[in-house]
């Protein structure tokens, strides 16, 4: 019977819950790099025993971790996350211009065909990529080239937080940017241009159709149509038809289009949820009532996906690296909270249980779907 | 040879022991410790110094002898006790964060 791995980073820690094909039953790992902020960990997908994880600390800064044996034990590897030449200036939030300066690795992305490969979004906002299983780490310079002088950090920080591979593409990438936008590449990172047209940012930015500046979420597209994706921006929900050319709003009846994750259906590719949150202002979801939002037309028309999941008094919030999804029949739906929980679903998201209660606050939740 | 002390989370990432014992050249000053250091624990390269320009992180202070020697140059000579052994070069995690 298959199985299902769930890797979850916290504030003070990485955990691993694990699940037969069932998942109604989970085994939680004991805390791996424990006290240590664990912004993302993630499998590669042609071999899921071959684990990374980013480990960050304000004191003492940034470790890359690797598991050749699925997360039992693991290895430190390479944490040198040196900017390509002079690493030139963004803005800052006073208006001038600052000193690109490397923070940690939010996000990292194993290739589609090679586990050595992996590509890591930075803070300050960069892409770097390993080939040698994360010994060593180059960056991918000519995405700042793409008016990264114009790039200021969001309140979380100027982060490149979603990497977006395509399997039938593999000079294509997309990544996207707080507070900066998508970028797209076809030639393999050599060159990027922003790929942000139709979005508006009325209360962020003094041109609401900036070409780059945009506080985009999270991106997500499903790999049988990698052309039509899906953006949870920091208000508005998003679709794109032609591959970032042009975005239009599909935030429909949402009680609320700010949110941060956003993920698609394992199977169907026009179905897809989010998590809205009540603003900008109050990260807590509206009316106290945790909520998944589905739509299955591709956003428009949304319904509120509630059985399992607390309905009153409840104030936290779900980051947007923290939702994903299982390919299992039916599709297994994941997310974790800032209050510790992470929540399953075995049926697409009509219903939901709380997998692990009290784990601290989550970062990031990824899925594996093992054989 | 030179005691050094590092904190909690240094010692479960390079596997260490509380404290460790190296073999520091004359003279022996911070940066000589700290690259030695990194030269037997990998893995510490970047944790305690900034890779690039090898100043020590904001969080990190060395301290030794009750003296806070953060601020020192890092080609300043340790203090005799140090170097003799008496007295422990510490890496510490600075108080911050709540």
């Amino acid at each position: 019977m298959s199985g299902i791995r769930v890797l979850v980073g916290t504030r003070k820690g990485a955990f691993i819950l694990t699940s037969d094909g069932n998942r109604e039953r989970w085994e939680i790992s004991a805390p791996q790099f424990t006290g240590w902020e664990i912004y993302h960990l993630k499998g590669s997908p042609v071999d899921p025993n071959r684990l990374y994880a980013s480990q960050t600390s304000g004191w003492f800064g940034q470790v890359i971790q690797r598991s050749d044996d699925g997360g039992k034990t693991w290895a430190p590897v390479g944490n040198e996350f040196k900017y390509d030449g002079v690493p030139g200036t963004h803005q800052w939030y006073d208006g001038t211009q600052h000193p690109w300066e490397f923070k940690r690795v939010w996000h990292l992305e194993p290739s589609l065909t090679d586990p050595d490969t992996v590509f890591a979004g930075a803070e300050d906002a960069a892409l770097f990529r390993t080939t040698d299983g994360g010994r060593t780490w180059r960056e991918l310079p000519a995405l700042r080239a793409a008016k990264g002088h114009l790039w200021q950090p969001g309140a979380g920080g100027m982060g490149l937080h979603t990497i977006l591979l395509d399997a039938a593409r593999p000079d294509r990438i997309f990544v996207a940017i707080s507070a900066a936008g998508v970028f797209r590449t076809d030639d393999g990172g050599a060159t990027w241009r922003p790929a942000n047209r139709g979005l508006k940012s009325p209360f962020e930015l003094p041109d609401p159709d900036a070409e780059v500046g945009h506080c985009v979420h999270r991106i997500a597209a499903h790999p049988s149509r990698p052309d039509v994706l899906f953006m949870q921006k920091h208000w508005d929900v998003m679709r794109s038809d032609d591959a970032g050319d042009s975005w239009h709003e599909v935030s429909g009846n949402l009680p609320s289009d700010f949110g941060f994750p956003i993920d698609v259906h394992a199977h169907e590719p026009d179905t897809i949820y989010v998590v809205p949150i009540k603003s900008d202002s109050e990260h807590i979801p509206p009316e106290g009532k945790l909520r998944v939002y589905r739509s299955r037309t591709g956003g428009n028309e949304w319904e509120a996906l509630t059985k399992g999941l607390p309905q009153k008094d409840c104030y936290v919030n779900v980051l947007r690296d923290a939702m994903a999804v299982d390919s299992l029949e039916p599709c297994g739906v994941y997310f974790g909270t800032t209050g510790g929980q992470v929540y399953a679903s075995a049926d697409s998201g009509d219903s939901w249980i709380p997998i692990v209660r009290d784990l601290p606050a989550v970062l990031s939740v990824e899925v594996q779907t093992l054989p | 040879m030179i005691r050094v002390v590092l904190p909690c989370h240094l010692r479960t990432l390079a596997r260490a022991d509380d404290e460790v014992r190296i073999e520091v050249g004359r003279p022996a000053t911070q940066r000589a410790v700290l690259d030695a250091l990194e030269a037997r624990y990998p893995v510490l390269r970047g944790t305690i110094r900034d890779h690039a320009t090898l100043r020590r992180r904001p969080f990190i202070r060395f301290f030794a002898c009750s003296e806070d020697l953060s601020h020192e140059s890092p080609d300043a000579r340790l203090p005799e006790a140090v170097l003799t052994g008496v007295e422990p070069f510490l890496i510490v995690g600075a108080m911050a964060g709540g």
